[in-house]
């Protein structure tokens, strides 16, 4: 009886053995063997643009330092590949560096616990101050920018101005009128393309710093909950989408269409005005290299063209986790500080042409731009410009490109998309413990 | 205790059980295996099962960022049955689980007659209508996002020839939820012809010859003889679809991510855009409230189905 019971405890105790050990070989991983070289590994999303990026940084870094091996990895854009930095983050298994947004995406990772602190770098003193501010908290700044900045506007085809005789429209009302003009021509007078769906957002996101002009302290009273979208002058953005949709402006796809059907009805002059961010220019150069000239872009128009700014979106950056130490930590230091050094910058302005200018006074635009960056410029130069609300308050809604669908459709009017809107800030807002929600 | 006991045997109406026997007899009962034999799958289902069950119901009482918890007690409930998409969703799910499941019932039971019938190529046919289920979901999900595409999409070209403007299957909010359903319905009637033909080919052929004799015509014998005898069938695609019905996520997500909007958003979209949103304790808490629903929904179809069935 006695020995039975033992046997069997025993046994017992071998099964669960059994059952243990493969799911433990899973948690220890393989490791770099000690071979002299420094194996760190580099996130970046999958993204055509992103990927030949990294490797073209990748090789150049692999010149001027052989001891160190970079491994480029890949994964999702957009929401998933957000859960996934939070979920390795989290969970401590997140890559030796990695790139990502930098504003409100970057507060949600909870950088102070997770992430390097690298203010005492040496290239920090070249950041632009708006960068510093946007990969920064209270307590450090934690990531490099890696690419231009990028403007939120409205991409039109000069060439289709030139021949409709159009002049560039500082105030709503202009645009309108322009809007008709090219409407009766027979051309689509506004791209729109709900089959990818970001792309919808543009009206309002890019709407911001005319928001800002008219209201300097608006982002902060949003974060605050005491600025909402339902309310002027940020209610405006709404108003704009549902007359472009009401107004017959859009093209007859546009439920289905895709980004890159609305780049080739701008570039070919189907289509003459398209909200979008700059940095899709690049795909325009790619599939349409003679079209990058007809190319040009203007601030989407406030009412009163007084208040007409552009709005500027902060390049994304390199930051490096609290999981990487000792040998990783010193050469993932050294890729971060090539990124931010005159070859760095060579490499970032070769290649496609940078969406905007650079955020560090270590790189500078090529002599030689596309009209879409003189563009650009002119509106940085003057003054005229300022950056998106997602680089001056955390919160964004994450259900603002399917609520804008909607209003741009013709489902929900714009009242209700922007209260709908509101009640999505709400959880957001929550859930990153804000004072006063 | 030793007093009760010397009296028990005294009073023999108050002799529930004999204890030592009826341990023994229980033991004999449970103990088909020895102990240890139930621990590694007992270990299985306590770490992959139980554990995570009960730490959602407590995950879902938080408020989750992967970083930090904050323990806020029912307020993500709350939060969740005032989402306003939620009442929607919940609509759109009903309607695409009912539709979904009516449809499987009835071309399934007409494609099964067809296919027990003595036609040519049965065994070729019988094949062709499972082939759809073996496809990967998201794989017919993405091809049918093509053919329906509202302007090159091969359907409607097909209708344009034919002078008729189709609709925009996916894009107009009217259609999306049905376009979705039709496509699920294509994908699903397969498994329900199989079981219908393993029903008609149970019943026994003398019925149909004794009705013919009597007589009866060919709906008369359908509607008294394979329908009533069919049930247990019936029965079993009813609730088959209906759980997939109400618990679909890929195909809808893989056609229009619940889109145009949230016009043709479902329970299961709505609690994946939150935890996409980084809501994890509110998408958990939508997980519980999904797994209420549908059994309140499930049990009771199942006792009313089981119960018809007995009484045959």
């Amino acid at each position: 009886m006695n020995s039975s019971r033992t046997r069997r405890a025993l046994l017992a105790a071998v099964g669960v053995a059994a059952l243990a050990l493969p799911l433990a070989a899973c948690s220890s991983g393989g490791d770099d063997g000690g071979s002299g070289a420094t194996t760190i590994t580099f996130l970046t999303s999958n993204q055509p643009v992103d990927v030949e990026l990294a490797e073209r940084l990748i090789e150049a870094f692999g010149k001027d330092n052989p001891e160190i091996e970079i491994n480029h990895q890949t994964q999702p854009a957009g929401t998933e590949g957000d859960n996934l930095n939070k979920t390795k983050l989290s969970t401590g298994e997140m890559e030796d560096l990695f790139y990502y947004n930098s504003g409100s995406l970057l507060q949600v990772l909870n950088p102070d616990q997770t992430l390097v602190n690298l203010a005492d770098e040496e290239w920090v003193g070249d950041l632009t101050d708006a960068m510093k501010t946007v990969v920064s908290t209270d307590n450090g700044l934690y990531g490099t920018p890696l690419g231009a900045s990028q403007g939120g506007a409205i991409l039109y085809n000069k060439k289709v101005y030139d021949e409709l005789g159009l002049t560039v429209p500082t105030s709503w009302a202009e645009f309108e009128a322009n809007n008709e003009k090219v409407k009766a021509a027979g051309k689509t007078a506004v791209i729109q393309t709900y089959g990818d769906d970001w792309t919808s957002q543009l009206f309002v996101l890019g709407d911001f710093a005319n928001v800002a002009a008219q209201d300097a302290d608006w982002a902060t009273d949003y974060t605050a909950g005491e600025k909402k979208y339902a309310d002027q002058p940020a209610f405006q953005s709404f108003l704009n989408q549902q007359e472009a949709h009401d107004k017959g402006w859009m093209n007859a796809d546009f439920a289905s269409a895709t980004l890159d059907d609305g780049l080739r009805l701008l570039a070919t002059g189907e289509g003459v005005h398209f909200p979008m961010l700059t940095g899709t220019m690049s795909t325009i150069q790619q599939n349409y290299p003679d079209n990058v000239n007809d190319i040009g872009i203007f601030a989407i128009p406030a009412e009163d063209a007084a208040d007409t700014r552009l709005t500027v979106w902060l390049p994304n950056a390199v930051y490096i986790p609290k999981t990487t130490e000792g040998a990783k930590l010193e050469a993932a230091k050294k890729f971060v500080a090539f990124i931010n050094s005159p070859e760095g910058c060579e490499v970032q302005a070769s290649g496609a042409t940078p969406a905007g200018p650079f955020a560090t006074s270590a790189c500078s635009l090529p002599d030689d731009v596309p009209p879409f960056l003189t563009d650009m410029q002119e509106y940085v130069d003057s003054g005229n410009s300022g950056p998106a609300l997602e680089f001056l308050s955390p919160i964004k809604g994450p259900n603002m490109p399917g609520i804008l669908v909607e209003v741009g459709s013709g489902i929900r009017s714009a009242e209700d998309g922007a209260k709908l809107y509101d009640e999505d800030v709400k959880k957001q807002a929550q859930q990153l413990g804000l004072e006063g929600w | 205790m030793s007093t009760i006991r010397e009296h028990a045997p005294s009073t023999p109406g108050n002799q529930r059980t004999p204890p030592k026997e009826s341990r023994r007899k229980r033991r004999g009962m449970g103990e088909t295996y020895p102990t240890w034999f139930y621990i590694p799958s007992a270990v299985l289902y306590i770490v992959l099962f139980a554990v995570p069950t009960f730490a959602s119901f407590y995950f879902s009482l938080t408020r989750w960022s992967l970083f930090d918890i904050e323990f806020i007690g029912f307020d993500n409930y709350v939060q969740f049955f005032t989402e306003p998409m939620l009442i929607q969703g919940f609509m759109n799910t009903f309607v695409y689980g009912f539709v979904t499941s009516a449809l499987k019932v009835v071309f399934g039971l007409a494609l099964a007659l067809l296919l027990t019938g003595s036609i040519l190529g049965r065994g070729y046919l019988r094949s062709t209508i499972f082939f759809p289920v073996l496809v990967s979901t998201v794989g017919v999900g993405i091809a049918f996002k093509v053919l329906m595409d509202p302007f090159d999409g091969l359907i409607n070209q097909t209708l344009a020839t034919l002078g008729i403007q189709g609709p925009g299957w996916l894009t107009d909010p009217a259609w999306a939820l049905m376009s979705v359903a039709l496509v699920d319905v294509w994908k699903g009637v397969g498994i329900a012809t199989l079981i219908f033909i393993a029903g008609l080919v149970a019943i026994p052929q003398e019925y149909f010859e004794a009705a013919k004799v009597d007589g009866a015509s060919a709906w008369q014998r359908f509607r008294n003889i394979t329908l009533p005898l069919v049930q247990p069938a019936t029965a079993t695609v009813i609730l088959l679809s209906l759980i997939g019905g109400l618990r679909s996520f890929e195909l809808i997500w893989a056609m229009t991510k619940g889109g145009p909007g949230f016009t043709s958003d479902v329970i299961a979209s709505v609690i994946y855009k939150q935890y996409q949103a980084g809501f994890y304790g509110l998408s958990t808490a939508g997980n519980v409230v999904l797994f209420l629903v549908v059994t309140a929904i499930i049990v009771p179809i199942q006792y009313i189905l089981n119960k018809r069935q007995v009484e045959q």
